[in-house]
Formats: C-alpha cells, sequence, structure tokens
C-alpha cells in the first residue's frame, strides 16, 4: 500500500521554522526576561506564557480575526507578499511558533536566571558590552539548556494541531500537516496512514524530548 | 584617588550614608558582616543604583545623582574582585585572563597574560579549569584577570580572609592606583592598609592610619570593632595638669591616670584598654599603682597568647611564660598601668 508522507516532510519544515524563528527571537526575549528590570515585565511575561494554557480554538480565533484577508494586518501581508496569510503553510508556521516560543522562552529564562550574577558582573568590570557578556559567558555557560529548549520547542511545533487547523485550514499538500492529517486520516476510517503518521510523530517527539532531558541532566552533573 | 559620597536606602532598616576618599595604595574597608562593604564596592563598580552621591575616580565624574550621570560599568575601568573571584568556569586560568586582554595585539597579550600568570604564581596551574583550583589561587586569578584590564582602581571584595599580606604586594608590584579592600581582618588591616575606614551598619565610624585607629578608637563602637575588649564607663573625678595627672572614677573601682587634656572634672567617659596591656598580679603583690582586686572567671587558650577573663568584664592577654608563672596564684590583681588608659 501506498502511503502519502508528505504531510510529515510539511510538519518537519514547519517545525524547523518555527524552532529557528523562536530560538532567534526566544534567546533575545529570554535573556531580557532573565537580566532586565523594566516597567510591565510581569505582563509581558504573562502574555508570552498565555498559548501554554489558552485553548487552541480561542488563539486561532483571534488569528482569524486579525490576519484573516480582509482585516488590516491581513492586508498589509499581503500588500508586502502579495498573497494571503491565512490558509497557506506560513501561516501554519505562524500557530506552531506561538506554541513553541513560550516553551523555550521558559526553559531558556531558567537557565540565564540560574547563572551566578557575579560572572557578568565580573565581565562588565572587565569592560565587555552587553552583547559580549551574552555571547562570551551567558551563552557558553547556558547552552545546554538553550539546546534543550531548542528540541522541546521542535517536539510543541510538530504536534501543533488546533490554531493550525483553523488559521492554515486542511489543504492536503499544501497546509496539511502531519498532525492534521492523522485527524482527518482517522475521521474518515483510514487507519492504516493514521497509524504510520501518528507513530512517525510520535518516534520524532520522544527523541526531541529524550534529547532535551538528557542536555539537562549532563548540566545538573557538571 | 577616588572621592565617593554615597547613599543609599535599602528598606526595611538599612541606610548607606558616607563619605570617603582613597589614594594610591591600600585602603581598608573594615567592618563587621552588614556594614555596607560590599555595597560601597558596588556602588563604585556601577552595579549597585544610588539615591544620591557622587564618585570621582582620578578626577572623573562616575556617578553624580545630582546631575544625572552614570557611567556603565564597562567604562568606569575600576578592577572589580568579587568575594569568590566569578572567575568564568567554562574557561581555563589562561583564558581566563585572555577575556581581560582580547582589546590588546595579540603578541602583547600573549606577553601580558604570561606575566600575570608568573606574578601571581599560576603559571603552572594555567590550563587547569577554575573549580580545580584552591580557594587562594582561584582569588589570585581574579585578581590577575582584573589586572589585566588596566583598571585606575582595585576593588577588592574579600570577606572570606583569602588576601594576605603577599598577594598585596604582588599586586602593588605592577598596580599604583588606589586598592579598595573590604576586609573583616584586623591584622591584614594593620600589616597592609596605609588607610583604614572603619564602617558600622552604612555609617564612617572612623578613619585614619590603623594604628592610630587602634591606639585611639573616637569611640566605643570602634573600640569594639578592633578588639577592645576592656571598656568601662565612669566620671573623671579629678584632673591635675601640674602633675600629669588624673583620677578615674568607674562603676566597680577606681584608677589613676595621666592627664587628660580636652577632658574637664565630671565628664562622664568611656574607659578603653587592650586586653594585651594589662598585667596580673597575685593577690599578695602591692605598691604598684592600678591595681584592682579581681576574681579569674575563665581561661582561655589564643593561638598566640593565654586569655584571663574576670569578673566585671576585664579581660587580661598573656604569654604562654607569663601564665604559667602565674597560674597558681592564691587570688588574682589586675595592674592598669596609667600610660595605656585611653578616654574615648
Amino acid at each position: 500500500m501506498h502511503l502519502n508522507w508528505s504531510p510529515l516532510w510539511l510538519s518537519l519544515r514547519v517545525a524547523a521554522l518555527s524552532t529557528l524563528i523562536s530560538l532567534v527571537f526566544g534567546l533575545w526575549f529570554a535573556y531580557l526576561l532573565a537580566t532586565r528590570r523594566f516597567r510591565g515585565k510581569e505582563v509581558l511575561d504573562a502574555v508570552a506564557a498565555l498559548p501554554l494554557v489558552l485553548p487552541p480554538t480561542v488563539l486561532g480565533y483571534y488569528f482569524l480575526a486579525t490576519l484573516a484577508q480582509g482585516t488590516a494586518l491581513g492586508r498589509f501581508y499581503e500588500s508586502v507578499t502579495g498573497r494571503p496569510l491565512v490558509f497557506t503553510w506560513q501561516a501554519a508556521v505562524l500557530a506552531s511558533t506561538v506554541y513553541a516560543f513560550p516553551l523555550f522562552v521558559r526553559t531558556a529564562r531558567g537557565a540565564f536566571e540560574g547563572l551566578d550574577p557575579g560572572l557578568a558582573k565580573a565581565a562588565r568590570s572587565l569592560g565587555a558590552s552587553d552583547w559580549g557578556v551574552f555571547w562570551r559567558v551567558t551563552l557558553p555557560l547556558a547552552y545546554r539548556s538553550v539546546l534543550a529548549a531548542t528540541a522541546l520547542a521542535f517536539a510543541r511545533s510538530m504536534g501543533e494541531f488546533g490554531a493550525t487547523l483553523m488559521i492554515a485550514g486542511n489543504l492536503p499538500g499544501k497546509t496539511q500537516t502531519a498532525a492534521v492529517a492523522v485527524f482527518e486520516a482517522t475521521e474518515s476510517g483510514n487507519t492504516a496512514p493514521a497509524l504510520a503518521l501518528a507513530l512517525a510523530i510520535s518516534v520524532l517527539a520522544f527523541a526531541a524530548v529524550y534529547v532535551a532531558n538528557r542536555l539537562e541532566y549532563r548540566r545538573s552533573q557538571s | 584617588m577616588i572621592q565617593a559620597r554615597i547613599a543609599r536606602k535599602i528598606p526595611p532598616g538599612f541606610s548607606l550614608d558616607i563619605e570617603f576618599q582613597a589614594g594610591a595604595g591600600v585602603t581598608a574597608l573594615y567592618g563587621p558582616a552588614g556594614a555596607g562593604k560590599s555595597l560601597i564596592l558596588d556602588a563604585i563598580a556601577g552595579f549597585a543604583p544610588l539615591d544620591s552621591g557622587r564618585i570621582l575616580l582620578d578626577d572623573v565624574l562616575l556617578f553624580d545623582a545630582a546631575a544625572g550621570v552614570s557611567v556603565p560599568a564597562r567604562l568606569r575601568n575600576c578592577g572589580y574582585v568579587s568575594r569568590d573571584g566569578s572567575l568564568f568556569p567554562h574557561l581555563s586560568v589562561r583564558q581566563n585572563l585572555m577575556f581581560a586582554a582580547l582589546r590588546r595585539p595579540r603578541l602583547e597579550r600573549h606577553r601580558r597574560v604570561a606575566e600575570m600568570l608568573e606574578r601571581f604564581q599560576l603559571t603552572s596551574a594555567a590550563t587547569l579549569a577554575p573549580p580545580r583550583l584552591t580557594a587562594a589561587q582561584k582569588y589570585a586569578c581574579a585578581i590577575a584577570r582584573a589586572l589585566l584590564a588596566d583598571p585606575r582602581a582595585l576593588l577588592l571584595d574579600d570577606p572570606d580572609r583569602r588576601v594576605d599580606e603577599s598577594l598585596l604586594r604582588r599586586i602593588r608590584d605592577g598596580f599604583d592606583g588606589p586598592i579598595l579592600l573590604a576586609t573583616q581582618e584586623l591584622d591584614l588591616c594593620c600589616a597592609a592598609a596605609a588607610e583604614m575606614v572603619v564602617l558600622d551598619a552604612g555609617r564612617v565610624l572612623q578613619r585614619g592610619a590603623p594604628r592610630e585607629i587602634l591606639l585611639q578608637p573616637d569611640s566605643v563602637e570602634v573600640a569594639r570593632l578592633v578588639g577592645i575588649p576592656n571598656l568601662f564607663e565612669g566620671v573623671i573625678a579629678a584632673l591635675d595638669p601640674g602633675r600629669k595627672s588624673s583620677r578615674l572614677e568607674l562603676a566597680e573601682f577606681e584608677l589613676t591616670g595621666p592627664y587628660f587634656p580636652g577632658h574637664f572634672r565630671g565628664d562622664r567617659v568611656w574607659l578603653a584598654i587592650r586586653a594585651e596591656d594589662l598585667r596580673v598580679h597575685s593577690a599578695a603583690a602591692e605598691s604598684i599603682a592600678n591595681l584592682v582586686a579581681a576574681q579569674l572567671l575563665h581561661v582561655s587558650e589564643r593561638s598566640g597568647f593565654i586569655r584571663l577573663e574576670f569578673a566585671g568584664g576585664i579581660f587580661a592577654d598573656l604569654s604562654r611564660e607569663e601564665f604559667e608563672r602565674q597560674r597558681d596564684n592564691k587570688g588574682w590583681q589586675v595592674e592598669f598601668p596609667p600610660h595605656a588608659l585611653r578616654i574615648l
């Protein structure tokens, strides 16, 4: 029997991209939360963590309400890229990024906050800039946790379903990610593809979480 | 030269409000834990926000609350060494030093780091990771690293007593700026500091050469902080400038002292005398000035002497030989030599 693996490839591509985005912005955001005090920090922190607790449908609804064709943001996106955002694979990237980001930030921030603040003080008194402190002290000491956070973010992205379905839809070959494909295959009684994709997602997720745990465990050992 | 006026309130209950100057050489910030020593160093290095004040280093303004100036820590040229040295754990000793010398040309960088390793006797430890160093080596490495950045002042936070005379000598081999040393080690202050600032609860109690402070503390608080256990409240009952003598009435006994210029008959004063200045005699001794009969409560062994504690809060430190000679005394008298009496 021929299995269609394209949803899995799409999922991998979407997860890789949203992990990358989470990594770049999440590092900056986690560092900010861990090292700076500023007004409204608690509020910002809470807003960024909301996706961890909100129902996916609620977020999907917000996305549609703000990004659909005809809305201001939607028109802006369309005028920049020439295409609408909703019901494209890029929308799936957006949806899974919103879920991967807070998970990444939580883990990375914890690692940054766990570092001895005396080290940053020493580096600064030796003339290092904030940028220098980050690249030469903070990141080298926290890289295991950052990698662990990246692995977790990847696993979370792979598993994103609800919001993706709402804003990216379920267009086979275009926006149908593995998680969505499992849903559809099950609904329509195609047990073989459902099982294959479910197993594939599980193996990937297990690998990511296992790697993340190993990294954190090795860190606490050393 | 550091000129600092620093004020900060930390609720509840602590406030720092001090002013001092520190020229070239070692200035010791001496005081108990919680006196504000570390906070002062943090403020000068640029790590602690201040409510008000002004800090100058070699006439460069580092901080001025009124003018809204606060130079970032990385531009202050302060070699700051925290209590545990804060060595970067992911770098070897040599790499830690390299961190401070990164902006120099490559050859000079290697030469300077090698020199510094040599000077602080770290050459054989150069490839080790910081966790494998002894505490003293860690601190020496942190100082070497701070010096490599060519600071204009060195700020050493040392509540754990890792700095010693020889380390300070090695620092001064190639550094002639001010060195602020936060310490609780009185002997180190005396041995190595040109100037000593006695702090308690965020205030400067006294400042001056360590020897002067030991000889003439300004207040009971300072006397206690510099380890003078014999403090007695009393009244000057008589003052005779002609015979250069005085009479002191204390709660439990009376003493004859030297003339105390600047005091008047009837002044309520504190009498201070160092434990090693007291002498002890048997009950039979006579015709010695200022003998006070006292009951011996405890004898305690110290590293270099024997401390005798008498009733009435009198403490006398004796050499071991002296104590052996007198240990079988029947009854005790304590002699307060008049020249060693200090009035606070």
